[in-house]
C-alpha cells in the first residue's frame, strides 16, 4: 500500500467527483443514486484512512505531497499535501460523508441525482480546501464549496430555501472577493501562489507592511464570516433551519477555522498577532453570546445554530491565544465539534422528518417512544456540553486552561461561564423534547424509532465521542507535529501575555513555579 | 500474587455492568439484569476489601500507602499539560471506597426489591452502576482532573436517576435543576483547576502537596483563591449554602437513589474533596474560616426548614443538607478526620433513614406525606426499629454512631479559637433542632393512630428489610471506629493523610462536659417533639396558626427558590430574549445586513426563477461558473495585476 502514498491525495480528491459523474450517468431508479453515493463516500473514507495509517506521526511539515506545475502563466501549481493540522480534518470529512448520505437516505426523496451529485462535488471541494498548498488552487476549492451548498439549500430548503440560500451565498461570497484580491496581490508581489513561498516572503519582511495588513484582514474577513465568528453569524441560523441535514453539518466551522489556522495565522503571523486581542475578545464574547441566544430560542435548528456560534467562539479563543496547548485544543475541538454536531444534526433531522416541525414547544415525552433517539441525543448533548470522558471536554479544557494560564485570566473566566450555560440550553432541549408528558403532536403522530440507516450513521459517532474523550493522544500525536504557534510568537520576539499579578502568592518573591 | 491491588478493576467493573445493562438490558430477563447489576458492585467491593485487608496486614503483601497505579498511556499530554490516568489508594480513599462500594452494594440489593415492578428496571440499574463507576473514579483519582471526571460524572448519574421516571415532569425539572446548580459549582472547580495549573503547573495532588511542603512560607494569596474556588465546587456538590437548592428537589427520584446518591455517597464528595486538598486549605486561614461558616450556617439553616416539612423525604433531604453542614464545619476547623468520621456514620444512618422511609412509602403505596401516615409501628415492626436506631443515631444519642462523630466535630470547633465557640454554639443549637425534627418524623410516621386509609399495605420484601437491619447495626455500632484515645481509631488511621493537630489530642474533662451538654440538647429536642406530637397532637397546628409569619417563611423554605428565580433565572432569560436576541441580534446585527437583504431580494427573484426550472439550468449555472474560472485563468493577469495593485499598494502601503 506504500505505493499509494504518492497519489493518495489526488485519489481522495477525484473519487467524489467520479462518484458524482456516476450518479449523473446512472439511472435515477429507486435507491441507485443513494447507493452510488454511499459506496463512493465509503471508499473515499477508506482512502482517507490511508493517511493516518501512513502518516509519520512525529514529523512536522507536509507529507503525501504532490507538486506539479499546472498552468505556466500565471504560475499555478497542483500542490497538495497533508500535515498534522489538516490530517484529521481530511479524515473527518471522509467520515462525515457517508454519515451525510445515510442521513439523507430517507429525508431526500426527490431529484436524488441532483442532490447526490452536488453533495459529492461538495465533498471534493472540502477535501480540496484542506489539502491545497497553492493559494490559487485553494481559492478555487473554497469557492467551489460554496456553490453546491447554496444550490442545495435553495432546492431542498424546508420552508424558505431560496431566501436562506441567497443569504448564505451573499454572506460568504462577498467576503470572498477581497480574499481573491488579496491572493492576487500576493501573487503580483511574489510571482507565486505557493503556500511555503508566500510564507517565506511574508516572513522575510520584504513586502510592504501596510498592504500586508490589509491583505491579512481580507483573508481573516472571509474566514471569519465562513466560520462564523461573532458578530458575523447572521447567515447561520437561517442556513441551519433550511439546509438538508447532510449539508448543515458541514457548512459551518471546520473550513473557516482551518483556513484561519493555515492561511491567516499561518501566513500572516505578525498581523494575526496584532489582531489577536480583538479576536480573543470576539471569541470569548461569542461563547456567551451564542449560549445566551441558544437559551432564548424556541426552534431547535436555531438553538443549535447559536450553540455552534458559542463553540466556534471557544475555538477562535484557542486559536488566537497562540499557546501550544490552546492551539492543539482548538484543533481538537474542531474535530470534536464536527463529530457531536453531526450527531445532533442527524438526530434532529430524524425528528423533523417524523414530526415536520422544529418548534421545541410542540415536542414532549419522546423518550418512551423513541428510546434510541433519546439515548443518542443525550450522549451527543453531553459531549457537546463538555462532560469529561467525552470528547468535548478535552478541547474545552485545553483551550480554557491555556487561556487562563497563558493569555488572559479574565477572558478565560468569562468563557468558562459558557460551561454553565451550555448545560442549561442543551439539557433544556433534551428535557423539552424527550422528558415530561407526551405532547399532542407526539400522541397524534405515531412514529418509529431510528431506522437502520440513521442508527448506523450515529452510533459510530457516539463511540467516537467516547474514544476521543478517553484517548486524545491518538489524534494529538499528529496534531502536535503540525504548525506550532509558539514558533511564530517567539520569532516575532513577542512574549506571551504575562498573567495578571492579582492572584500571586504573597509570601514569596516569585510565587510557585 | 504480584502485589498489585488491581485498583483499575474497582471502577471498571461497575462500568462493565453499566455497559451490559445499558446496551443489552432492554432485552434481558429481570433476574439477569438484577444479577449483573449486583455482581458489579459486589466484585468491586471485593477488590476494595482485598485491598483493605492487605493494608491492614492480612494478606500476602502489605502495600505501602499511598499506593499508586498509573496507566502507562497518559490521558492528556499536549503542550504544557500532562494528565495521567492514575489511581491512588491511601487511607482516605480506602475509607471512602469501603463506604461507596459497601453501602452502594447494600442499596443495590435493596433496589432489587424496591424497583422490582418498575418499567425500565434495566435502565435504573445501568445508571446505578454508572454512578458507582464515576464515584469510584472520583475517590481514586490521583489528580484533580480525574477527580473532576468523577465529579461531573456522578452529577450526570444523579441527573439520569432523578429523571428516571421519564414522564414525570417534576422529576425531569428536578434533574435539570440539579445538573445546572452542580454546574455552577463545577464552574468554581474549573477555575480552581486553572489556578492550580497557573500556580503549580500540575494537577497531581501529590506533586502539589510536596511543592507546598517544600515552601512552608506560601500562605494565602493565590492559595486562598484556589481554596475558595474549590469550595464553590464542593458547595455545589455537597448542597451547601448558597447552592443547596437542588438537593431537596432531587427527592423526586426513586428512594434508593436518594439513599445512595443524595445522602450516603455523592453529596459527601465535597467533603471528600476538601479533605483531599486540605494542604491547600491549611495554608489559608481565611478559606478555612469560610468553609466553617458556610458549614455552620448551612447546618442551622437547613435544620430550621426541616422543622416544618411534611414530605417524609424532604425532611430527610434537609437533614442531609444540615448534616453535610456539620461535615463542612469539621473541615473548616481543620478537624478533617472528624469530618470523615461523620461522613462515614452519616452514610450508615442516613442511608438507613432513606431506606426505611422507602419501606414506609412502599407500604403506603407511594404516599410521602407524613400527615397521612401514623401508627405504622404495628404493620412495619422491622422498619420501625430500624428507623428508631437511625433517629437515635442522627439525633446524637449515646452510644449510637452519630453521637461520636458529631461530638468529635463539635469538640474540635469548640477548641478552635474564639470564633470556634460561636461555631460550636450554632452546631449545638442545630443538634436540638435535628433531634426535634427527626422525632417529629418518627412520631408522625410510626406512632399514634393511622391518619389515612392506606390503600394496601405492601409487605416489605426480605431483600429490603435485611439491608435495613445491616445498616441499623452499623448505625448502632459504627461509632466504634472512632473509639480510642485522642484521634480515635479512624483518626489515627487517617492521620498520614490528614495530619495530626495538637488541638485534637487535647484532653481533660472538657470533652466529656460538652458531650453531656450535647446529649442533653438532643434529649430536649426529643422531649419537645414528644410533647407536641404524642401528648398533644393538636398543638403543632395551633402553634403554626399563632406564628403565621415564621411558619410561612419556613414552609416556603425562606423563599430562596423564588429569590433565585427573580434575581438570576428571569434576568438571564429576559436579557437573552429581549436584549440579545431581539435588540442585538435581530435589530442591530440583522439591521446591519439589511442592505445585503435588499440585494438578496433582487437575486432571490432570479434564483426563484431558476428554482422553478429544470436540471439543465442548474447544470448551465455550473457550466457558467466553470467557464468563468477558465476565463479567469486564461486572461493575462500578470500585466493587469500590476496596474490594478499599483493603486491598491499606494492606498494601503505606508
Amino acid at each position: 500500500m506504500d505505493s499509494l502514498n504518492a497519489s493518495i491525495v489526488t485519489l481522495i480528491l477525484l473519487l467524489p467527483i467520479a462518484g458524482a459523474i456516476a450518479v449523473t450517468l446512472l439511472p435515477d431508479r429507486g435507491k441507485t443514486p443513494c447507493w452510488t453515493a454511499l459506496i463512493t463516500t465509503l471508499v473515499t473514507f477508506g482512502f482517507t484512512l490511508h493517511l493516518p495509517a501512513y502518516f509519520a506521526m512525529g514529523a512536522s511539515g507536509f507529507q503525501f505531497e504532490i507538486n506539479r506545475p499546472w498552468i505556466e502563466n500565471p504560475a499555478i501549481f497542483y500542490h497538495v499535501g497533508v500535515d498534522g493540522l489538516s490530517l484529521w480534518l481530511v479524515v473527518l470529512t471522509g467520515l462525515l460523508a457517508p454519515v451525510g448520505v445515510l442521513a439523507s437516505w430517507r429525508a431526500i426523496h426527490e431529484r436524488r441525482k441532483v442532490y447526490y451529485s452536488l453533495f459529492l462535488v461538495q465533498q471534493t471541494a472540502m477535501f480540496g480546501v484542506f489539502v491545497s498548498l497553492d493559494l490559487f488552487l485553494y481559492y478555487g476549492f473554497w469557492e467551489l464549496s460554496l456553490v453546491p451548498m447554496a444550490i442545495l439549500i435553495s432546492m431542498y430548503g424546508r420552508r424558505n430555501g431560496p431566501k436562506a440560500a441567497v443569504k448564505f451565498f451573499l454572506f460568504t461570497f462577498i467576503p470572498s472577493a477581497p480574499l481573491l484580491v488579496a491572493i492576487l496581490w500576493l501573487y503580483a508581489r511574489t510571482g507565486s501562489f505557493d503556500f511555503a513561498t508566500l510564507q517565506g516572503a511574508i516572513a522575510s519582511g520584504s513586502l510592504p507592511t501596510g498592504a500586508l495588513r490589509w491583505s491579512a484582514l481580507a483573508f481573516l474577513a472571509a474566514f471569519a464570516v465562513k466560520v462564523p465568528v461573532f458578530p458575523l453569524h447572521g447567515w447561520l441560523a437561517d442556513t441551519f433551519s433550511e439546509a438538508p441535514v447532510a449539508l448543515a453539518m458541514v457548512v459551518a466551522g471546520k473550513l473557516g477555522l482551518y483556513s484561519m489556522l493555515r492561511f491567516h495565522v499561518g501566513l500572516f503571523p505578525a498581523q494575526a498577532r496584532a489582531l489577536a486581542p480583538l479576536l480573543i475578545a470576539l471569541g470569548a464574547i461569542g461563547i456567551l453570546y451564542g449560549a445566551c441566544l441558544a437559551l432564548a430560542q424556541r426552534d431547535f435548528w436555531r438553538l443549535v445554530a447559536f450553540a455552534a456560534v458559542s463553540h466556534f467562539g471557544l475555538i477562535v479563543l484557542g486559536i488566537y491565544g497562540l499557546t501550544t496547548t490552546g492551539w492543539n485544543g482548538a484543533i481538537y475541538q474542531i474535530l470534536n465539534q464536527g463529530v457531536f454536531e453531526s450527531a445532533i444534526f442527524v438526530l434532529l433531522g430524524a425528528l423533523h422528518l417524523r414530526y415536520s416541525t422544529s418548534q421545541i414547544g410542540h415536542y414532549g415525552g419522546l423518550a418512551g417512544r423513541l428510546p434510541q433517539t433519546a439515548t443518542l441525543f443525550v450522549i451527543a448533548s453531553l459531549a457537546m456540553i463538555g462532560l469529561p470522558m467525552l470528547n468535548g471536554f478535552i478541547g474545552e479544557f485545553l483551550v480554557l486552561s491555556s487561556t487562563f494560564t497563558g493569555v488572559s485570566r479574565a477572558w478565560a473566566v468569562w468563557g468558562t461561564v459558557g460551561v454553565i450555560l451550555s448545560a442549561a440550553y442543551m439539557l433544556w432541549l433534551v428535557q423539552r423534547i424527550f422528558y415530561g408528558t407526551e405532547s399532542e403532536l407526539v400522541v397524534s403522530r405515531p412514529a418509529t424509532d431510528l431506522g437502520f440507516a440513521e442508527s448506523i450513521a450515529v452510533w459510530p459517532l457516539a463511540v467516537l465521542m467516547l474514544v476521543m474523550g478517553l484517548a486524545p493522544w491518538l489524534w494529538m500525536r499528529a496534531i502536535e507535529a503540525g504548525p506550532n504557534p509558539l514558533e511564530w510568537r517567539n520569532a516575532l520576539a513577542l512574549q506571551p501575555v504575562a498573567p495578571h499579578g492579582a492572584l500571586q502568592v504573597s509570601a514569596t518573591a516569585e510565587g510557585p513555579r | 500474587m504480584n502485589g498489585s491491588l488491581d485498583l483499575l478493576l474497582i471502577p471498571v467493573l461497575p462500568f462493565a455492568g453499566f455497559l451490559l445493562n445499558g446496551l443489552l438490558g432492554r432485552g434481558l430477563p429481570k433476574w439477569l439484569v438484577g444479577t449483573i447489576a449486583l455482581l458489579a458492585p459486589l466484585a468491586s467491593f471485593a477488590v476494595v476489601l482485598r485491598a483493605a485487608l492487605a493494608v491492614w496486614g492480612i494478606g500476602s503483601t502489605t502495600p505501602a500507602l499511598p499506593y499508586v497505579e498509573t496507566c502507562p498511556i497518559p490521558w492528556i499530554d499536549t503542550g504544557t499539560l500532562h494528565i495521567d490516568f492514575s489511581f491512588v489508594l491511601d487511607q482516605l480513599s480506602l475509607v471512602m471506597l469501603l463506604i461507596v462500594t459497601g453501602v452502594g452494594f447494600l442499596i443495590h440489593i435493596y433496589s432489587v426489591g424496591y424497583m422490582g415492578e418498575e418499567e425500565g428496571y434495566w435502565r435504573f440499574f445501568a445508571y446505578l452502576n454508572l454512578f458507582l463507576f464515576f464515584m469510584t473514579v472520583l475517590v481514586l483519582g490521583g489528580n484533580a482532573l480525574l477527580m473532576f471526571v468523577g465529579w461531573e460524572g456522578v452529577g450526570l448519574a444523579s441527573y439520569l436517576l432523578i429523571g428516571f421516571w421519564l414522564h414525570k415532569k417534576s422529576a425531569a425539572d428536578a434533574g435539570y435543576k440539579a445538573f445546572i446548580v452542580n454546574r455552577i459549582g463545577d464552574f468554581g472547580f474549573l477555575i480552581g483547576l486553572f489556578l492550580l495549573l497557573a500556580n503549580f503547573g500540575t494537577l497531581t495532588f501529590a506533586e502539589i502537596a510536596s511543592k507546598l511542603e517544600a515552601n512552608p512560607g506560601w500562605q494565602g494569596g493565590a492559595l486562598t483563591a484556589i481554596a475558595l474556588c474549590l469550595l464553590v465546587g464542593a458547595a455545589g456538590k455537597s448542597a451547601q449554602l448558597p447552592l443547596y437548592v437542588w438537593l431537596p428537589d432531587a427527592m423526586e427520584g426513586p428512594t434508593p437513589v436518594s439513599a445512595l446518591i443524595h445522602a450516603a455517597t455523592m453529596v459527601t464528595a465535597g467533603v471528600y474533596m476538601i479533605v483531599r486538598t486540605h494542604f491547600l486549605f491549611d495554608r489559608s486561614p481565611f478559606a478555612l474560616a469560610v468553609v466553617a461558616i458556610v458549614g455552620a450556617a448551612t447546618a442551622l439553616f437547613a435544620a430550621t426548614i426541616g422543622l416544618v416539612q411534611t414530605d417524609i423525604k424532604r425532611v430527610l433531604a434537609y437533614s442531609t443538607v444540615s448534616q453535610l453542614g456539620y461535615m463542612f464545619l469539621g473541615c473548616g476547623v481543620a478537624a478533617y478526620s472528624a469530618a470523615i468520621f461523620h461522613l462515614v456514620t452519616h452514610a450508615f444512618f442516613k442511608a438507613l433513614l432513606f431506606l426505611s422511609a422507602g419501606s414506609v412509602i412502599h407500604a403506603m403505596g407511594g404516599e410521602q406525606d407524613m400527615r397521612k401516615m401514623g401508627g405504622l409501628r404495628k404493620s412495619l415492626p422491622v422498619t420501625f426499629w430500624c428507623m428508631t436506631a437511625a433517629v437515635l443515631a442522627i439525633g446524637g444519642f449515646f452510644p449510637f454512631a452519630g453521637f461520636f462523630s458529631k461530638d468529635a466535630i463539635l469538640y474540635a470547633a469548640f477548641l478552635h479559637g474564639t470564633g470556634g465557640k460561636v461555631l460550636w454554639f450554632v452546631g449545638f443549637v442545630t443538634a436540638l433542632l435535628t433531634s426535634f425534627y427527626m422525632f417529629r418524623l418518627w412520631y408522625l410516621t410510626f406512632l399514634g393512630e393511622p391518619r389515612s386509609e392506606a390503600p394496601h399495605h405492601h409487605a416489605t420484601p426480605a431483600s429490603m428489610w435485611s439491608v435495613c437491619v445491616i445498616l441499623a447495626l452499623l448505625s448502632i455500632f459504627g461509632g466504634w471506629i472512632g473509639f480510642g484515645d485522642g484521634l480515635g481509631r479512624l483518626g489515627a488511621f487517617l492521620s498520614p493523610v490528614t495530619g495530626i493537630r495538637a488541638a485534637e489530642t487535647g484532653a481533660g474533662n472538657l470533652e466529656l462536659y460538652l458531650s453531656i451538654a450535647a446529649v442533653a440538647m438532643a434529649a430536649l429536642g426529643w422531649w419537645i417533639a414528644d410533647r407536641l406530637y404524642r401528648q398533644r397532637p393538636q398543638r403543632p397546628a395551633e402553634l403554626a396558626a399563632s406564628l403565621v409569619g415564621p411558619y410561612r417563611v419556613l414552609s416556603n423554605k425562606y423563599y430562596v427558590d423564588e429569590f433565585y428565580r427573580a434575581t438570576f433565572v428571569k434576568p438571564l432569560m429576559g436579557i437573552s430574549t429581549y436584549v440579545l436576541d431581539w435588540m442585538v441580534d435581530k435589530a442591530l446585527l440583522g439591521g446591519g445586513v439589511w442592505v445585503l437583504a435588499g440585494i438578496a431580494k433582487f437575486f432571490g427573484a432570479i434564483l426563484q426563477r431558476w428554482q422553478s426550472g429544470n436540471l439543465r439550468s442548474y447544470a448551465g449555472w455550473l457550466a457558467a461558473g466553470a467557464a468563468a474560472v477558465l476565463l479567469f485563468i486564461l486572461l493575462p493577469w500578470s500585466s493587469l495585476l500590476a496596474t490594478w495593485f499599483g493603486i491598491h499598494l499606494n492606498w494601503g502601503g505606508h
